[in-house]
């Protein structure tokens, strides 16, 4: 699960790290009002943030700077009126601009090839690191955390160090590190990125003192732990999640909708991804990714349906069950009982394999289902009967 | 002979009270598996499977009692990192996690706790092994197999289902079938498995099914090139059509930052000799081409 920037900035903040103050707003007076607090304490400009859970948010023109009020309202107003990457600007983040020396990357994240949680470091921070680690991978450093001793304080002065931060700043640097580490850990995070990670001059009064800042944050919750995060699950943004998902979430089924006209239905996610790329191979496109689970009783298949026919570029749909702990005959009835309720008729091709395979094939030709026996086949079949579909539409 | 399971196997189910645990313990039961015990905690001095399998309270006392040398976990999320631990500590040489949804940062912790006791854990979020005509363990169904040579390893459920069910229907026997679990941190990776097929005199061939995300594939394919040499390796990958950072059902399914993609890990497995499917359906032509026979 990702979390917008400002829940982020909290999590950080609650472990300690520096970040300058902000405020969410979901209107352009809000966005003034906020403007005008930052501008009478003393900032320059006030930045002004999209909140959407998508990368990119400053090159889709999500981020601008304000210097009045007046400006701030309209700036509000043009990023709240935004849809960026499909996703509507509902709120923006507003802070006062920092005044940035130095940018640099910090970021923890847990890495599957060494089973280690990762640090990564770079003295080229404020663009996207993906971006670094493609162009100039010798300006990344890493260091992998204990797994049960966790980031050592020696670890992340090396870490730091390597980036480049002057030995100035090492503490500071360096229990920053600890502090993205321990972000990760304590809320059961599988990435948390501060990028940048700004040396920052004290606004205002011409000391040209310099203090690191964490000037943007992004974390993402491994959703396996969020039963122990009663508080993080409670962030879940339902603005931003399809009414499709809230169901297919509550149901216990994996569903990811694509831009295809073949509704995929399949037990298991290998199978089901298999599925999908059988469709392509057919010449055809998947229209959802879609793991029923094990043992798929009735009512579950019932809802499958639903979320697939939801979709109105769907034109045929692929059953695909390989039956090992989920009965075929079960998920035959489930489909007959289903298609009774569909409020659209669309061809349905049906493969059911494995356990009660032979029951299930004579309900479903009972019912008047074109079945298929190889995955090829149906994958085939469900191609030629979206085709048909569109020629009759 | 075969890997991981065997006729040496004497199985301990954690959670085998469970509905879960005593469904499948049945069904271990009823392939000839050698279940010998089950373990939950306050449940002690039970018999479960109709009596046939003696329960304990811990792990500790089930080895010591029955000799149990494995064990398959069917325990929820929250308690099957604790589970993992106590197998280890009982001595139990080899632990099958077939739970799904345990928090990565758990099991980061565990794995280590395992490789230091020279224990092996499989899974979690895994199927489990079997070795046709000698023992299963965990949840694959038991009459897709056919006893053979061809050892198979698998990030999946049902699409390692689908592939063994093409390999019998076209005569294809297997060694052992493994599913090493769709998390992100796993136990036993397709490496560790890949050199069991290597030192395991039944296994002539070995069929590998990868799916998006992590390397492990790419992994795999250089470790092979270097010392798998005279067994030929057939694979398939699952996601070339998945989207770029959408969780496909397992956790450990995600394209992100470019990384894990379908494509690189073909290329990588092509470029080591080995060949890849296009479908499931494919594979048995591909292992008789590399020189496989019908069992």
């Amino acid at each position: 699960m990702k979390l917008h920037e400002a829940e982020a900035k909290d999590l950080l903040r609650s472990a300690g790290l520096p970040v300058p103050d902000w405020s969410v707003a979901s209107t352009p007076a809000e966005v003034r009002d906020a403007a005008a607090r930052y501008l009478a304490a003393g900032a320059e400009r006030v930045v002004i943030k999209a909140q959407v859970l998508v990368g990119g948010r400053g090159k889709a023109g999500g981020v601008k700077l304000a210097g009045t009020e007046d400006e701030a309202e309209q700036v509000g107003e043009a990023i709240l009126a935004m849809t960026i990457k499909g996703l509507p600007v509902r709120r923006v983040l507003i802070a006062p601009a920092a005044d940035i020396a130095a940018e640099y990357y910090l970021g923890a994240v847990l890495d599957r090839s060494s089973r280690r949680v990762l640090l990564m470091g770079s003295g080229e921070g404020g663009v996207e690191i993906e971006e670094v680690a493609r162009e100039r991978p010798g300006a990344i450093v890493r260091v992998h955390a204990h797994p049960h001793l966790g980031l050592l304080d020696y670890q992340a002065r090396q870490l730091v160090l390597r980036m480049g931060v002057g030995r100035e700043h090492l503490r500071t640097a360096a229990s920053i590190a600890v502090g993205v580490y321990r972000a990760l850990v304590s809320n059961d995070a599988d990435l948390v990125e501060v990028n940048p990670l700004a040396l920052v001059r004290t606004a205002g009064d011409g000391s040209g003192a310099l203090s690191l800042q964490c000037l943007d944050a992004k974390v993402t919750i491994d959703d396996s732990a969020l039963f122990r995060h009663p508080d993080l699950e409670a962030l879940r943004d339902p603005d931003e999640e399809d009414p499709a998902d809230r169901e297919a979430r509550e149901q216990g089924i994996s569903f990811i909708r694509l831009d295809g006209s073949i509704g995929c239905m399949v037990n298991g996610a290998g199978l089901a991804m298999t599925t999908m790329d059988l469709v392509k191979r057919a010449g055809g496109e998947p229209a959802n990714f879609l793991d029923i689970g094990g043992g798929a009783r009735a009512d579950k298949v019932s809802a499958a349906m639903r979320l697939i026919l939801a979709d109105p570029k769907v034109r045929a749909i692929l059953v695909n069950i390989f039956g090992g702990i989920t009965r075929g005959d079960e998920v035959a009835r489930g489909l007959v009982e289903a298609r009774s309720e569909q409020t659209r008729d669309v061809p349905m091709v049906v493969r059911i394999v494995g356990t009660n395979a032979e029951e299930a094939g004579d309900i479903l030709r009972a019912a008047a289902f074109e079945t298929a026996t190889s995955l090829d086949e149906a994958a085939q079949k469900a191609v030629a009967a979206a085709s048909r579909g569109g020629a009759a539409g | 002979m075969s890997v991981l399971v065997g006729t040496e196997t004497r199985l301990l189910v954690q959670g085998i009270t469970g509905r879960e645990g005593e469904f499948h313990a049945r069904q271990m039961l009823a392939y000839g598996t050698r279940v010998v015990a089950g373990v939950t905690p306050g449940r002690g001095g039970v018999s479960a499977v109709d009596g046939s399998v003696p329960v304990f309270d811990t792990c500790e006392e089930a080895v010591r009692e029955t000799g149990a040398n494995t064990s398959v976990i069917y325990v929820p999320a929250p308690a099957a990192p604790d589970a993992i631990v106590e197998a280890v500590g009982a001595g139990i040489g080899t632990v099958f996690c077939i739970t799904e949804g345990i928090p990565a940062l758990d099991m980061l912790k565990v794995v280590p706790v395992v490789e230091a006791s020279g224990a092996r854990l499989i899974g979690p979020n895994c199927p489990g092994a079997t070795s046709p005509g000698r023992a299963k363990v965990g949840i694959i169904p038991g009459n897709i197999h056919h006893e053979g040579r061809v050892g198979l390893v698998s990030r999946s459920g049902t699409l390692t289902y689908e592939v063994v069910q093409a390999m019998t229907d076209a005569g294809i026997g297997q060694s052992t079938c493994v599913g090493i679990g769709g998390d992100p941190i796993i136990g036993s990776t397709f490496v560790d498995i890949l050199s069991l097929f290597a030192a395991d005199p039944q296994t002539e061939a070995v069929v590998l099914i990868g799916e998006i995300g992590g390397e492990a594939e790419e992994t795999a394919a250089g470790w092979a090139a270097e010392n798998l040499r005279e067994k030929p390796v057939v694979a398939f990958i699952a996601g070339r059509t998945a989207p770029e950072g959408k969780r496909m059902g397992h956790a450990g399914a995600i394209i992100s930052g470019g990384r894990g993609t379908a494509a690189s890990k073909v290329a990588a497995l092509q470029a080591a000799g080995i060949r890849v499917a296009n479908s499931p359906t494919e594979i048995p032509q591909l292992l008789e081409e590399a020189g496989v026979r019908p069992s």
